[in-house]
């Protein structure tokens, strides 16, 4: 087990794809499979925050609806045709929301942290739901249609659940790398040295608040995606998508799967999704199964499915 | 015009101040067990709707709002002692962040247990016919309910400070938020003080929640705003710190009141945008001290 996991350690990106090329057709549907892919890159995200630099945010919802919002309003009120280009647009909005809110929510550090994000989502969500003209308010965004992919001078069209799948695990697994060449960067492993001992880091000499800074957007630029792909995938941009419950929903993933490792967050994801399909098929009560599954996690299991397995990721 | 306008102000500054009073109790409770034990409690709002359903179960039972008002907040209180012995004390040794996590899966618990019990549509809570109706307080009337909540969190604070102050466990609880470990030091057992003040402040969240109860109601969902407004409530006025609790959760709700006022439009908003211009001003909050529990 230790040598498949050092191994898968080692060439993780290429595990992703081979893991994720099968997956649809083992799951019992796709539209499943494209989620955990999605809702996995989302939590990827926050665990590059939470998992690897050390910082507790609540309020990831503000940037996974941003990059929803952003993709959504390019297509549906811009009239953009390039999905290239929408997708880019989200993610712009994820990234000057993830700098400005990190400028601000860094100020401090430690548990004033996770209340700061919490509190500028919010302040999102409700502008969100304000700002009807743009975001459709309450109702949410709707008339979201998807342009074919052009890549190379070809077209593809991204209709059928299973090219939509190919073409997230494309966007996804590219994330992935940048991931994976972000943490074996010296930059990744002064954000390890940041969670390990603050402190320390500082008396090395390293610009703290600024690694943090990239940190963070780095964290908005991932979640952004994330929520970008969303809207792809539901043609609609629910209010929900900024509302508190679904950066809740991301931190239970991220502990499900294991805080730190670099598969958890997909393993949690799917974790989630799963029982989620299961729970919710026999009873109304799901966040009352979730939450007790999840406190069942802090308590007992904090390393997760993913860190508990492969025994990594000593304590924090 | 410009009479009955400026009345109407009036109003809304005494409104604001029963919304302050509000925060003020759940921020406080907030405020001490952070400064004592470094937890967020984050289910403190779930604890604050509990307070409103209990209250209304008790008054429904014995028909004495005076019994519901006493007996739901101790109620919470007790629950809030369960909470900290069997799922906090466990967790005391590991990174600040696993309380705040688990509070939070707690919090999806109760609130979904609420919702159980007293189903999806709120509750409304009657206050007692004494209380019924307004006082004429000259420029003004306003509903005597609602001078009774500002004259509740009045004594509360009041009987707190003193408690605090005056008492030999309040000059425990003092000390332990400086210095946990010269506080042990000492010979006390900081381990009960911690339980004691988790219990504590469970239950001014509980005496929050049966207090707003009968301006507005009671449902299952009622605790989820009011905890991130409470959140930048300890924010504003520095963590850890009681006065800034009390200051800054009066201010808040004048901010808010008046805003709903003048723009309801931004009135949701005009909370978080207080937090921002405070942290950029003074990041350690109104009353904070700088690096103190960081």
């Amino acid at each position: 087990m230790n040598a498949l996991a050092a191994w898968a350690g080692r060439h993780s990106v290429l595990c992703f794809f081979v893991v994720f090329a099968v997956f649809p057709w083992v799951v019992p549907y796709k539209a499943l499979a494209t989620q955990v892919l999605i809702y996995g890159l989302f939590a990827l995200g926050f665990n590059l925050l939470y998992g690897y630099t050390g910082l507790l945010s609540f309020g990831s919802a503000a940037y996974w609806g941003l990059g929803a919002y952003g993709t959504g309003i390019a297509l549906a009120k811009l009239k953009v045709t390039s999905l290239w280009l929408a997708l880019g647009i989200g993610l712009g909005a994820a990234l000057l929301g993830g700098a400005v809110v990190g400028f601000f929510c860094l100020r401090r550090r430690g548990i004033y942290f996770a209340m700061l994000t919490l509190a500028f989502a919010q302040l999102l969500y409700f502008s969100g739901f304000h700002l009807a003209d743009w975001t459709g308010g309450d109702d949410g965004l709707r008339g979201i249609t998807v342009p074919p992919a052009g890549l190379f001078g070809l077209h593809l069209s991204l209709d059928r659940s299973v090219a939509f799948y190919y073409f997230t695990l494309a966007v996804v697994g590219l994330a992935v790398a940048v991931l994976k060449r972000i943490l074996d960067s010296p930059f990744g492993a002064v954000l390890q040295a940041i969670r390990e001992n603050t402190d320390r880091a500082i008396a090395c000499g390293y610009d703290i608040a600024r690694i943090k800074h990239l940190s963070f957007v780095f964290y908005a630029l991932f979640c952004g995606l994330a929520g970008a792909l969303d809207a792809l995938r539901l043609t609609v941009v629910p209010i929900e998508s900024l509302h508190w419950s679904t950066s809740g929903q991301v931190v239970i993933m991220t502990l499900l799967g294991g805080a730190g490792t670099f598969f958890g967050p997909f393993v949690g994801a799917g974790a989630f999704l799963v029982l989620e399909d299961l729970i919710s098929a026999r009873t109304e009560s799901w966040p009352l199964a979730i939450g007790l599954i999840f406190m069942a996690f802090v308590l007992f299991l904090p390393k997760g499915i993913w860190g508990t397995l492969i025994g990594g990721f000593h304590g924090r | 015009m410009a009479d009955v306008s400026l009345a109407a102000l009036a109003a809304q500054v005494f409104t604001g101040l029963v919304l302050g009073g509000i925060f003020v109790l759940l921020a406080i409770g907030l405020s001490l067990i952070f400064g004592l034990m470094t937890v967020v409690n984050f289910s403190h709002g779930a604890l604050y709707m509990l307070g409103a359903y209990f209250g209304f179960v008790l008054l429904t039972r014995t028909g004495s709002f005076l019994a519901a008002l006493v007996l739901a907040p101790l109620l919470v209180g007790v629950l809030g002692l369960a909470i900290e012995r069997f799922l906090i004390r466990p967790l005391y040794g590991r990174s600040p962040d696993d309380p705040l996590l688990l509070t939070f899966g707690l919090s999806l618990v109760i609130v979904e247990v609420a919702r159980l019990i007293w189903g999806k549509i709120g509750l409304t809570l009657d206050p007692p016919r004494a209380l019924g109706g307004a006082v004429n307080l000259g420029f003004t009337y306003f509903p005597t309910y609602r001078l009774f909540v500002i004259g509740v969190t009045a004594l509360v604070l009041v009987g707190l400070w003193l408690f605090l102050e005056k008492t030999n466990v309040g000059l425990v609880i003092r000390a332990g938020s400086r210095d946990p470990l010269m506080v042990r030091a000492l010979g006390f057992d900081v381990g009960r003080i911690w339980f004691l003040v988790f219990g504590i402040g469970a239950g001014l969240a509980g005496l929050a929640g049966i207090l707003a109860g009968p301006m507005r109601g009671a449902y299952a969902e009622m605790g989820v705003t009011i905890i991130i407004e409470s959140f930048v409530v300890v924010v504003v006025g520095g963590m850890g710190s009681l006065v800034g609790a009390v200051v800054s959760g009066l201010l808040i709700g004048q901010v808010v009141s008046l805003t709903t006022f003048f723009a309801p439009k931004l009135a949701e908003i005009v909370v978080f945008i207080t937090m921002a211009i405070v942290l950029l001003l003074r990041p350690s909050g109104l009353f904070g001290e700088a690096g103190l529990l960081e």
